[in-house]
């Protein structure tokens, strides 16, 4: 019974010569193989090299500085009141005379620590930051923890090095 | 007398002052007041935060007020009706409130510890406009120590007089008062002789900004991630009815109880702000109740829970019955159709 007319009726016809030895056939596959030898790789060789995740990535804390070298943080709690998953917490301190090229206000944190497995890297302290002090760097990511000493970074982990400092692109 | 806030009229004894006849009604009639402090005598007027519009006087003058008025010193009149938070002019004006306030203001509530329950805060949050116009330089003076116990940050006082009548009418022989005149005006004590006076800590819990701030709670915890607790102790010199200011174990702030309207009920000495702060000396009498909108409920689950008392009242006040004698025979149940 025939339901349409698309069925085709196959025909076994006899292999030519040139398809009997196989070899063009061979020849035409290895030539296919070669070609992606030569062409682009789509992979990369993660975790030696990392892909470039693009401005707004949301990674690593980091405690900003100011253009002199002082901390920007002042401890006002913001962030912590903003954090959903309750991984900020701050012990603030007021800044002694002869520390005002550390630290930016005279209230300033003098234990900021971040627990990284509460972390979910919403975003949210960097933009209820007023002072400009937290960021969420796009361009490095938290590294793997092997033990739970390790999860809770405080102002040495996340604190920015003055000979290493964070740009994000679009800043000046 | 009978008086009219926002559509809502209200009967009131004679010589209540708008203020009072709208806090009668509701929190969300009252207008904000700066400087007004019920339990001083004699305060209020100064920071016109509580302007509202008067569009019939009196039954037997029902003229407008040709000018908004302090609703805080203005005494209400019989048929008076009165415009708040449904007067688009009152609600202009007090944006403009707002900046004349913030002039000389730092914008430094990430430092300040008032910052969480500052009067000055909400007022400019509910009421202000989010951008600043002012290029001007601001007043600045250097924070003084009043004492051992106050901190002064003449920066951020809006002048409005609340401690220098707490000072006068609480303690005996104030020791502080505002110097000089006009732009030039400041807090100060008399050539910064030390306020030493049992009450004279009261002046920290009636400052609406933070002016005058606690020394022994100086930046130990911003008041959000403190948890207040209603305790008290047999004082002989105070009432010794105070809330107790937690983080974690440890008491790191007394401060006496407020009313609704942020106004301390009972003022405390300072041997009960200061002096007592181990658990082991209060009598705990359970947490502080706090509304929901507050910071201080902030991040702490099942602050939503709270049920505020006003929409409450509302809806029981229109509640209605519902007539249900509509035609339902074309509803048959499921069962009869198979």
């Amino acid at each position: 019974m025939k339901l349409s007319n698309k069925t085709k009726v196959l025909e076994q016809r006899e292999l030519t010569f040139s398809e009997r030895i196989y070899l063009p056939a061979i020849l035409g596959g290895m030539g296919t193989t070669l070609k992606h030898f030569f062409s682009k790789k789509v992979t990369i060789r993660y975790p030696e090299e990392k892909r470039y995740l693009g401005p707004v990535f949301r990674g690593h804390h980091i405690l900003k500085r100011d253009e002199e070298g002082a901390e920007r943080c002042t401890a006002c709690g913001l962030c912590a009141v903003a954090c959903p998953a309750e991984a900020i917490s701050m012990v603030a301190d007021e800044r002694k005379k002869g520390e005002e090229h550390l630290y930016r206000e005279e209230k300033y944190a003098s234990v900021y620590e971040i627990n990284m497995l509460r972390c979910i890297f919403c975003g949210l302290c960097e933009e209820a930051c007023p002072k400009q002090a937290i960021y969420l760097q796009h361009d490095k990511m938290v590294p793997v923890f092997e033990d739970r000493s390790e999860v809770i970074f405080g102002k040495d982990k996340l604190v920015e090095k003055m000979d290493n400092r964070y740009l994000r692109d679009g800043w000046k | 007398m009978k008086v009219t806030i926002d559509n809502i009229t209200i009967d009131v004894e004679s010589g209540t002052t708008i203020m009072n006849a709208a806090r009668q009604i509701g929190s969300h009639v009252a207008p904000p007041a700066m400087c007004y402090y019920e339990p001083l005598k004699g305060s209020g007027g100064k920071c016109r935060g509580c302007l509202v519009k008067v569009t019939a006087g009196s039954e037997k003058d029902p003229r407008p007020m040709p000018k908004l008025v302090p609703s805080c010193i203005t005494q209400v009149q019989d048929g008076m009706v009165v415009e708040n938070t449904i007067s688009e002019q009152v609600l202009e004006t007090r944006k403009g409130i707002v900046e004349f306030l913030l002039l000389n203001h730092p914008l430094d509530c990430p430092v300040c510890d008032q910052a969480g329950e500052c009067d000055l805060q909400n007022f400019a949050f509910e009421h202000g406009v989010s951008k600043t116009r002012t290029v001007e330089e601001r007043n600045t003076f250097e924070p003084v120590d009043l004492g051992p116990y106050i901190k002064l940050n003449m920066n951020r006082c809006i002048l409005c007089y609340r401690c220098v009548y707490t000072a006068d009418q609480i303690t005996d022989g104030r020791v502080h008062g505002v110097m000089n005149r006009g732009d030039h005006a400041e807090i100060s004590t008399y050539i910064e002789k030390a306020i030493d006076n049992d009450f004279s800590g009261n002046v920290i819990d009636v400052c609406p900004v933070g002016a005058l701030t606690d020394k022994t709670y100086r930046f130990k915890s911003r008041v959000w991630f403190s948890k207040p607790e209603d305790a008290s102790c047999s004082c002989g010199k105070c009432s010794g009815k105070v809330t107790l200011w937690y983080r974690g174990d440890e008491v790191i702030r007394v401060t006496a109880r407020k009313n609704e309207w942020g106004e301390v009920k009972e003022f405390i000495c300072n041997t009960c702000r200061f002096e007592r702060k181990k658990t082991s000396e209060w009598t705990l009498e359970g947490p502080t109740k706090i509304a929901g909108k507050s910071v201080i409920s902030a991040n702490k689950y099942g602050a939503n829970t709270i049920t505020p008392a006003f929409p409450l009242k509302q809806a029981a006040a229109q509640y209605k019955q519902i007539d249900d004698s509509r035609d339902t025979s074309f509803l048959v149940p499921q069962k009869q159709l198979n």
